[in-house]
């Protein structure tokens, strides 16, 4: 395997309210390598965001806090780095394209500037050397005229190519580990796949990793190598993409591809019963057990550790040698 | 076909909305959301409009509903036009689902009340037999009856879901119109409801028009697809063909674009060019032309009509 870029280990988020104190993340450990793309799955709420933004120290403190863990970056713990160290970090090695891209794009200036402004503050770049850097990264990423499109306010940008002006954004400082957090959840399939293909294709010129955070499994299985599944906080099973799509380990990541819907066949599905429950009422022991088909005693008393299986991780008492 | 058989039907329905310019409100052009569609559907089958955001599909819906007036073409129901229909006649016979459960249900309101609404505005029975029917129903949809007296916010997506369908069925239409109704709901839930709606089509005999952007969900539900790009349909075949085969190179490009859930199979896309046009200004002939891979010349000037291909089904282009 590559040698890893950023190393987790232990990561742990606790959110405070009247309800008490809920773990978000709890005990995650995950490692990326070099120029690998590593999808994340998982559904609504079960911390995968949450995860994304404790590496980027912006948890909102209160309610939340980065209580344990470790994230090794290029030999520094990045949860531990203060706020002016993380600003150096933030949006030059590691950077984040969010889902919805009009909520993270300032409307109110020309997305040429907002690009720049990134070159500007972490390159050290002149003011013309930056905006000739937006314009390249606006080509870069198939926008058609881009002197002309940097121009233009986020507004007058369709959704697809807003998208494209993010990843130009998160780009534009060539860093070494991308976050995309649900990257095209907001996007007709046809720009989906554009933006994929994007991302693949930067990818592999600049030998930058990528953490893909999604909900959808098939994105999934077209654009990661490696796949961890996260379930009420915890990663349950963690993969190489193809053994995990033919032979899914835990009954959780069996149960979500049982779920799924295709669109050349006509078959009952198989839906997990149930719903995942709240963040303030996780269930005793495992915390899938509830919705499993094959909990056993142990499954209700007591939380499975991770268990090793053909170099695969599965948090399931299924699998105690 | 049966007329017997057609439950609803779209004659070269159009709906555009009048553009304004300036403070005068002077009639700049017209937006063509729906553009002359002509459907049928038959009784008991489930009908799929698939088609990316924009290309009308909502608006069509709307339409069928009698929610919106047609600027031309007509939506017959049963053999009767739908602007004709009383409008209680109508939504006795009519019901929709909607993509959010949480705004399509007042958060003011207890489920029960709710589910229990229609009835009371149709004057339905006395309100013990109401009552009971409304415990039917959220049954039937795998709600709790004891449930009745709870507010939406108690409850989870999936559950929501099941009160609007509850709410939708109470009355016992014939025709369910699905605008979107799993997209809101994670992975395990949305198999969960999909279920649902099989079940109770099964067990009612109910016709869908089940309008979504997912090709998995549609190709999963459908007996027929209909695929609409900018307000007119450019494909309508039996699922199994338009998913195995698709002529359209649109419906084909859109299949393409679809993550498939199978490392081993995940093939390239084929990848469109550029963005949607604007329905404000559709470009001349073909509507697909701009971002066609096999535009032909005849595609840049005049438009295509959908025209049956042997027993396949109908297309809309100049290849066929």
């Amino acid at each position: 395997m590559a040698q890893s870029i950023l190393e987790i280990t232990g990561l742990t988020t606790r959110f405070t309210s009247q309800r008490g104190v809920a773990k978000a993340v709890d005990d995650v450990s995950l490692s990326l390598a070099q120029g690998e793309t590593l999808g994340l799955v998982g559904e609504s709420g079960c911390g995968k965001t949450v995860l994304a933004l404790s590496l980027l120290g912006l948890v909102p403190d209160p309610p939340g806090r980065v209580t344990a863990g470790s994230a090794l970056f290029q030999g520094q713990d990045l949860l531990s780095l203060d706020e002016r160290q993380l600003r150096r970090v933030r949006g030059n090695k590691i950077s984040m394209i969010f889902q919805e891209p009009m909520t993270s794009l300032n409307p109110v200036f020309r997305v040429g500037e907002q690009i720049a402004e990134a070159v500007r503050l972490h390159q050290k770049a002149s003011k013309a050397r930056a905006r000739e850097r937006a314009e390249e990264m606006l080509g870069l990423v198939g926008i058609p005229e881009p002197e002309r499109a940097a121009l233009s306010y986020p507004h007058e940008l369709s959704g697809g190519m807003r998208q494209r002006v993010m990843i130009a954004m998160a780009l534009s400082c060539e860093p070494d580990i991308l976050i995309a957090d649900e990257p095209t959840t907001a996007l007709d399939v046809t720009i989906q796949a554009q933006i994929l293909g994007l991302m693949q294709d930067i990818k592999d010129k600049k030998a930058a990793s990528v953490l893909l955070i999604t909900h959808d499994l098939g994105v999934v299985a077209g654009n990661a190598q490696r796949v961890a599944v996260m379930y009420c906080g915890q990663i349950v099973e963690q993969s190489g993409v193809r053994p995990l799509f033919r032979e899914p380990l835990h009954p959780y990541t069996r149960g979500l591809l049982d779920s799924l819907p295709r669109m050349d066949r006509r078959h009952r599905l198989r839906p997990i019963p149930g719903a995942v429950p709240g963040i303030f009422s996780q269930p005793r022991g495992c915390r899938f057990n509830p919705r499993c088909f094959e909990a056993m005693d142990i499954c209700r008393g007591q939380a499975p550790p991770i268990f090793e299986r053909d170099g695969r991780g599965v948090r399931c008492w299924l699998y105690r040698n | 076909m049966d007329r017997q058989d057609v439950l609803l039907e779209t004659t070269d329905l159009a709906r555009h909305y009048p553009l304004t310019r300036g403070l005068l409100r002077i009639r700049s052009g017209s937006l063509r959301a729906v553009d002359g569609v002509s459907l049928k559907v038959r009784r008991g089958e489930t009908l799929g409009l698939v088609g990316e955001s924009g290309c009308g599909k909502s608006t069509l819906a709307r339409c069928v509903l009698g929610l919106e007036r047609p600027t031309s073409g007509r939506v017959l129901f049963k053999g009767r036009e739908v602007g004709e229909w009383e409008r209680k006649d109508r939504c006795r016979r009519m019901q929709m689902i909607f993509q959010d459960p949480y705004s399509s249900l007042n958060p003011r309101k207890k489920i029960g009340a709710m589910v229990g609404e229609p009835l009371r505005i149709h004057g339905l029975g006395a309100r013990r037999e109401r009552r009971a029917k409304v415990a039917e129903t959220l049954g039937l949809v795998g709600l709790d009856p004891e449930h009745a007296g709870r507010y939406p916010h108690e409850f989870s997506g999936g559950q929501r879901q099941r009160a609007a369908i509850a709410r939708a069925l109470v009355l016992e239409p014939e025709l369910l119109v699905c605008d979107e109704p799993v997209s809101a709901l994670d992975v395990s839930v949305r198999a969960q409801v999909l279920n649902l709606l099989d079940d109770l089509q099964e067990r009612f005999g109910l016709t869908y028009l089940f309008i979504s952007h997912d090709l998995s969900v549609i190709g999963h539900i459908s007996d027929r697809v209909a695929v609409m790009y900018l307000g007119r349909v450019v494909e309508l075949a039996r699922s199994e063909e338009i998913f195995k085969a698709p002529l359209h190179p649109y419906t084909e490009a859109l299949l393409s674009a679809v993550p498939v859930p199978d490392p081993e199979r995940a093939a390239r896309p084929v990848r469109l060019t550029g963005d949607l046009p604007s329905p404000s200004a559709p470009p001349p002939g073909c509507p697909f032309h701009p971002r066609c891979k096999k535009a032909l010349d005849v595609c840049r000037t005049t438009p295509p009509e959908l025209k049956s291909v042997g027993e396949r089904g109908l297309v809309s282009c100049w290849l066929y």
